[in-house]
């Protein structure tokens, strides 16, 4: 297994303030075991930085409306609003929207994924629209989630939150807000997990080797 | 003079209740002798070591669709369907376009089967003219032109009154009225038995009931007119109790069933397969047992196959449009010596209930290896294992329901008259 | 899916049942958008072989396929093999050679779908066959019950009325019983099939007996047409002892619901208000009847043969 190394800091997603947890490290991925790249520690903190972020780029913070991309958008998103309203007493709306029956691979696959929970709860015309996903890799769940969005109304902004890029990218997507850098094998697994916990947690950000991966994409994510 | 000799083959004759191996030698178109280490310079040897050697296989019963619907099946290939399956004669039904009610039909088919048919051809004339169940057919001058019975099968006569009177009038010819014992306004319509089956498939169904009913109808008619009645494929328990009574009290009644209802159930059409689709249905299994159990005991007298051929584009309509029947010549033997295989029936009885009733029924010679018999022989290997493959049948339809299975039985020489018309090796030789 | 196509209910297993009721539940969402239309079928055909006409089922099934974006063809070939030269099979045969990605199917006769499956490489959906199933309408009322009792296991379920004709009966028995739920007919004798309760179904010919404590009422539709006279003697006597009114419903529970598959023949089966007002649930039948028919295109169509069994 070969591992690559980040050239310094990576697109936006250089952490403010630094930490402990929130390291810069590259795990090489050919480790047997699962391995933890963000604790839930480092995600809360990730996740407070990137809401400061958000603050500092929009200028009309009323119209923010987060929306979260099952099943991993979810937490995070949620807690991304408890964050702003902790810092600015901001109410944003959080909206819950599956992309599965937007994916452009749907029917190539072998059995039909299972759908998962939408909830809009207000209207997204003219909003400023930020889309939450746990981990962004090919960029395509992003674009599928940015045609269901248009099928719902018209946004005036639409920004992308990751907690994690791992790169790999097979669309020309970008990240507007980036918890970690991750250079990863394609075939390396990525998984938030802990989501049982709902809000409170512990959430924990693992990685998963090619053989583990390939097992674990057998029994399903 | 041709001479063949079959030799070292068991020899099966019911009209002399022999079952034991021996030679049988035949002259021109008569058997000439029966016993062991026949010497015959000159004749040609047929080895039936290990076989069965019987009286020719006769079938009262089949369909052979001349004239009219040459497209299912003619005289000629249905002859040759039926030798290939050992028959040596067979009783066609009149049901054809135009209907074999009158002489100058029955005087075609006799003179169509003479020149394209292996097999010897009986034809069965229609019991009442277009088989509309109303005005009788001239029986006189059928029999005469050669009919052997008459029937309207295909269809059932639903009148009493005509159905009396046509068995009242039978009586003055020796011949025996065959019914196709189906109460159409009890069948309603019915395309399946009516049973668990009918109510999982969401078929309308036919309840053993018509057949029942019908049946009690023509026993009761047949010994008040005193005429002599043929009961067609028995299907049920019920039809079989009431045949079993009737001859208890001395009625002049006679019965056939044919190899699907000894094997199959209405579970075998489970899968909407219209070559299970046949008219009477196959039933629950205890009609099968009990009609097992009737042949056995001789209620039922005969084995009849009720070759029913269709062609392909007529099947493949939905279940309840597509028409009811199986081709059965060639797979009969194999099918019904089922019976022999568990021990219901010696070799002797079954070959009895092949050969030697129907001859009878049908009043023609037949059945029997007496010298001075017409030479009419089937040659079997009870043992032999085959798969079917209905592509290579020679009837020209298709619609058998035992496509592709490995059957245990099976014809391997076919004499008529003294000729040899068909082995296994060569199949079909005239 | 186990299986490639939807030919009944009685060869599906409670955990693919559902599946599809989850799935409907997600498409239901889709229905209160303002843009009722996702891109999932985007490409695909989808054709409805409707041999036998039936406005409603074939424009759910219509607007099921446009939500996902399918192309959707409509082929009404004449009723029967009989008045034309094409067989059923043939008209299959041809289908199959241009390559449709679903062939949704509904005949007057039984087992019609089955055949068709049997020659095309397409997956089969069964929108009705004769007398023997009609899956996607017992897979709407089980989503229907569900959403207003919450969980169909214990619950018990009347059926009243000519079972003896009815896909929907039969269809509906497999659903409910798989489900968890007691089954009872009723109706007048020569109604009842033979051996129904092989099915699992208790059979009554007293109204009032199989009301008792029932949860769910549903009535079937009369085909006065051609039934009274024979299987029972007028639409005036049917209505007295098997129709459906308020005064009946009390020997069922308080909260029991009452549905109808539809066309209701108004105050025969059921009375005029129970058409229009709870506790009959008609409308929401309906309602459900598109999420179904998109989960199940959504689940079936396009499925390669390497992927299913058949």
């Amino acid at each position: 297994m070969r591992f690559v190394k980040p050239e310094g800091s990576s697109a936006q997603g250089a952490e403010v303030g630094g930490g402990a947890g929130a390291s810069s490290e590259v795990w090489p991925s050919h480790k047997p075991a699962a391995t933890a790249i963000l604790d839930e520690v480092g995600i809360r903190r990730s996740l407070m930085r990137i809401a400061h972020e958000i603050l500092e780029r929009n200028e009309e913070p009323d119209r923010l409306y987060l929306v979260a991309i099952p099943n991993g958008g979810v937490p995070l998103a949620r807690r991304l609003a408890a964050n702003l309203r902790e810092i600015a007493d901001l109410v944003v709306p959080v909206g819950v929207l599956d992309t599965t029956l937007y994916r452009d691979d749907l029917l190539s696959t072998g059995e039909r994924p299972a759908l998962r929970q939408t909830e809009m709860p207000s209207a997204v015309d003219d909003h400023v629209v930020v889309l939450v996903d746990d981990v962004v890799k090919t960029g395509r769940t992003i674009r599928a989630a940015m045609d269901a969005l248009m099928d719902f109304g018209r946004p005036r902004v639409v920004q992308v939150v990751g907690l994690v890029d791992r790169g790999h990218r097979e669309l020309p997507i970008k990240l507007d807000y980036v918890g970690k850098n991750l250079p990863t094998h394609p075939d390396d697994e990525v998984q938030l997990r802990g989501l049982e916990g709902g809000l409170r947690g512990p959430l924990e950000l693992v990685v998963l080797s090619t053989e583990e991966a390939s097992e674990s994409r057998g029994a399903g994510k | 003079m041709n001479r063949i000799l079959l030799r070292g083959g068991r020899v099966i004759d019911p009209s002399a209740e022999h079952d034991e191996i021996a030679d049988v030698l035949i002259e021109g178109e008569r058997i000439a002798a029966v016993g062991r280490g026949l010497r015959a310079d000159g004749a040609e040897v047929i080895e039936a070591d290990g076989f069965w050697v019987t009286p020719g296989l006769i079938d009262l019963h089949c369909h052979l669709r001349e004239p009219g619907q040459e497209y299912k099946e003619d005289i000629g290939s249905g002859g040759r369907a039926a030798a290939a399956g050992g028959f040596t004669a067979v009783a066609c039904m009149a049901n054809t376009h135009p209907v074999n009610d009158d002489p100058a039909t029955t005087d075609f088919i006799i003179d169509r089967a003479t020149h394209d048919s292996p097999a010897r051809v009986y034809p069965v004339a229609a019991a009442t003219k277009g088989l509309e169940g109303v005005v009788m057919t001239e029986m006189v001058a059928l029999v005469e032109a050669g009919a052997a019975a008459f029937s309207d099968d295909g269809k059932t006569i639903m009148d009493g009154g005509v159905m009396r009177h046509v068995l009242e009038y039978s009586r003055l010819v020796d011949a025996v009225v065959i019914t196709h014992a189906e109460d159409q306004t009890l069948v309603g319509g019915g395309v399946i038995n009516e049973g668990a089956v009918s109510t999982r498939l969401g078929l309308r169904g036919n309840p053993p009931i018509a057949e029942v009913v019908h049946v009690a109808r023509d026993l009761i008619l047949a010994e008040f007119t005193g005429g002599q009645l043929h009961v067609a494929h028995v299907s049920t328990k019920g039809a079989v109790d009431l045949i079993r009574q009737a001859k208890d009290r001395g009625v002049n009644v006679t019965a056939e069933v044919a190899p699907h209802h000894l094997v199959l159930t209405d579970e075998a059409t489970a899968e909407y397969n219209t070559n299970m689709k046949v008219a009477p249905p196959l039933r629950s299994e205890e009609d099968r047992d009990a009609c097992r159990r009737g042949l056995v005991e001789g209620v039922i007298d005969a084995i009849a196959t009720d070759h029913a051929p269709h062609a392909q584009h007529e099947k493949e309509l939905e279940f309840s449009a597509a028409p009811p029947g199986m081709i059965g010549f060639e797979t009969a033997l194999a099918v019904v010596l089922d019976l022999v295989r568990s021990g219901e029936l010696s070799p002797l009885e079954l070959i009895r209930r092949l050969s030697t009733h129907p001859a009878r029924i049908l009043r023609r010679a037949g059945g029997s290896l007496a010298v001075g018999a017409p030479a009419d022989v089937s040659v079997i290997d009870p043992a032999r294992s085959w798969i079917y493959d209905v592509a290579k049948s020679y009837s020209k339809s298709r619609n058998s329901p035992w496509d592709g299975a490995t059957l245990t039985g099976r014809a391997v020489a076919t004499l008529v008259n003294g000729r040899l018309v068909y082995d296994v090796e060569r199949g079909i030789l005239i | 899916m186990i299986g490639r196509d939807l030919l009944g209910i009685e060869r599906l297993e409670r955990a693919e049942i559902e599946r599809i009721l989850d799935t409907a539940e997600h498409m239901r969402e889709i229905g209160t958008r303002e843009v009722k239309k996702v891109p999932t079928l985007r490409g695909r055909t989808i054709v409805n072989l409707f041999f036998e006409s039936s406005t409603r089922t074939r424009a759910s099934f219509e607007i099921a396929g446009k939500r996902l974006s399918a192309d959707v063809i409509n082929f009404s070939p004449s009723t029967s093999s009989l008045k034309k030269a094409e067989s059923i099979l043939d008209t299959a045969r041809t289908l199959d050679a241009m390559d449709p990605d679903a062939v949704v199917v509904r005949h007057a006769e039984a087992g019609v779908p089955q055949r068709i499956a049997d020659v095309l490489a397409a997956p089969v959906i069964n929108a009705g066959d004769g007398a023997h199933e009609h899956p996607t309408q017992a897979l709407l009322d089980l989503l229907t019950v569900r959403q207003e009792k919450g969980c169909i296991d214990g619950l018990t379920v009347t059926i009243v009325g000519d079972i003896l004709h009815s896909r929907v009966a039969r269809s509906n028995i497999y659903a409910f019983r798989k489900l968890g739920a007691e089954v009872r007919i009723a109706a007048p004798p020569p109604m009842i099939p033979c051996a129904i309760e092989a099915l699992g179904v208790k059979a009554y010919t007293s109204l009032r007996e199989a009301l008792e404590g029932a949860d769910v009422v549903m009535a079937l539709r009369i085909q006065n047409e051609r039934l009274a006279g024979a299987y029972f003697p007028s639409t005036r006597e049917y209505s007295a002892t098997f129709g459906i009114d308020r005064a009946k419903l009390r020997f069922a529970k308080d909260d029991a619901i009452v549905m109808h598959p539809g066309p209701v023949n108004r105050g025969v089966e059921l009375a005029h208000d129970l058409a229009d007002h709870r506790p009959g649930v008609i409308l929401d039948q309906v309602r459900n009847g598109v999420a179904i028919r998109m989960a199940v295109l959504y689940l079936f169509a396009g499925r390669q043969p390497a992927e299913a069994a058949r």
